[in-house]
């Protein structure tokens, strides 16, 4: 077992068991914005070596899958899991957009198997983080007039995670692979150990969500399972028909897949405030994020794989 | 030196509401503010600040009774129903008034 998978289990444990074990909040700070800008230099330095225009057909088919997802889901947060209005527009939005930690541990998934993806998977990562946020929230609402487009415009595109993966995207595409080699160290010779911590807090964090999932019961826990595995198979049949390998087949299932914890929490606090946090946190963070990390990703690898083997060119 | 008498209004609440609360307190007349992030258990439960979506900040303003007035009653109405949030207010002296 890859080990990084072993420290996010030592957070989970420890969590559960109460130990008293915590990263400073600085410590994990520090440990996203590395992460974060990582993953955008990788992509910005792909980004570099290919034409632009090449990428627009991925771009605009990522684009509708986030789009797609959250209106998948809402239905079935209404009538089956008979949440509110505010609750299922929000949780919807959490499933239609991206988890970048899940991103991370498939990135370290395919190359400790030494298995080819399209590098250029960060700027597709970026794209699908935001449309789940807008449909939220005009799901919630309507198009009503209330809402202050100006501050969400604000809380969508000038979040900590976009302007770092934006920022890390320009730099590499800018700076090129000869001009980061000079800090490629500390950005990807250590990605794996930073990873490593990063999923250590994930994993107290994780268990810090399981009492509220106890109270809110079996629906969320079967939707934080079954919305991911239906995004996977979404994101591995687009995969198909953009034509992209089996590694890049897992890694869009794998965005598709993975729910966001960190942008969509923050913008819908802000958006739908009348949505209760709880709900949609222990959904995406106390289920969906294990599932992913633990099961999802060899899953929806193997599903790439037969895929491809299948219907492939 | 004299002494002069300003309200000090304290707020705990959510982190995601730093940006609002600050243009809200601005435009209500507060000429200035303190912030602190917070840990702390409330009726909303445990926030104890292990990352973004659960951390608290602790917002003090030092002004005097109408303003301190008029940013509690903006308070109370648009964000006590949706967001954790504890508001108090203890009587100050100061000694620069023409600053609050």
């Amino acid at each position: 077992m890859d080990p990084i998978i072993l420290f996010f289990v030592l957070g989970l444990g420890s969590g559960l068991l109460r130990s008293e074990l915590r990263l400073p909040s600085a410590v994990y700070d520090f440990l996203s914005i590395l992460l974060l800008l990582a993953i955008g230099l990788k992509g910005g330095i792909e980004l570099a070596k290919q034409p632009f225009a090449d990428l627009l057909p991925q771009m605009s088919a990522v684009l509708a899958l986030g789009f797609l997802l959250p209106l998948v889901a809402y239905p079935v947060l209404r009538r089956v899991g008979r949440f509110k209005r505010a609750d299922s527009a929000s949780i919807a939005a959490h499933y239609g957009s991206v988890s970048v930690g899940t991103y991370a541990v498939a990135v370290a998934y395919l190359v400790n198997r030494q298995i080819y993806f399209e590098e250029h998977m960060p700027l597709l990562l970026v794209l699908l983080e935001i449309p789940a946020i807008l449909v939220g929230i005009v799901l919630a609402r309507g198009l009503s007039r209330q809402t202050k487009w100006g501050v969400v415009a604000h809380e969508v595109f000038l979040g900590k995670g976009i302007v770092l993966l934006m920022g890390g995207l320009l730099i590499g595409w800018i700076a090129g692979p000869a001009g980061t080699e000079a800090i490629s160290p500390l950005f990807f010779d250590l990605f794996k150990g930073v990873l490593a911590l990063f999923l250590l807090e994930m994993g107290i964090l994780t268990a810090g969500q399981i009492g509220s999932l106890r109270r809110y019961g079996l629906f969320l826990l079967g939707f934080g399972m079954g919305m991911p595995v239906f995004s996977a198979v979404v994101g591995t049949a687009l995969a198909l028909l953009l034509g992209l390998s089996v590694g890049g087949t897992t890694m869009l299932a794998i965005l598709a897949a993975s729910a966001s914890y960190i942008a969509v929490p923050a913008a819908m606090r802000i958006s739908v405030p009348e949505a209760n946090p709880t709900l949609s946190l222990a959904a995406a963070l106390g289920v969906t994020f294990p599932f992913n990390v633990l099961l999802g990703i060899p899953l929806y690898h193997a599903m790439a794989v037969q895929a491809q083997a299948f219907w492939g060119g | 030196m004299v002494i002069h008498s300003r309200k000090l209004l304290t707020i705990i609440t959510e982190a995601a509401l730093e940006g609002t609360l600050i243009r809200d307190v601005e435009r209500l007349g507060a000429q200035g503010y303190t912030i602190t992030d917070a840990r702390g258990k409330g009726r909303q439960g445990v926030r104890n600040a292990g990352w973004e979506a659960s951390s608290n900040i602790r917002m003090e303003i030092l002004c005097d009774a109408d303003t301190a007035t008029a940013i509690a009653d903006h308070l109370r109405q648009h964000y006590y129903e949706d967001y954790a949030m504890t508001l108090f207010l203890v009587e100050v002296g100061v000694w620069r008034p023409e600053k609050f």
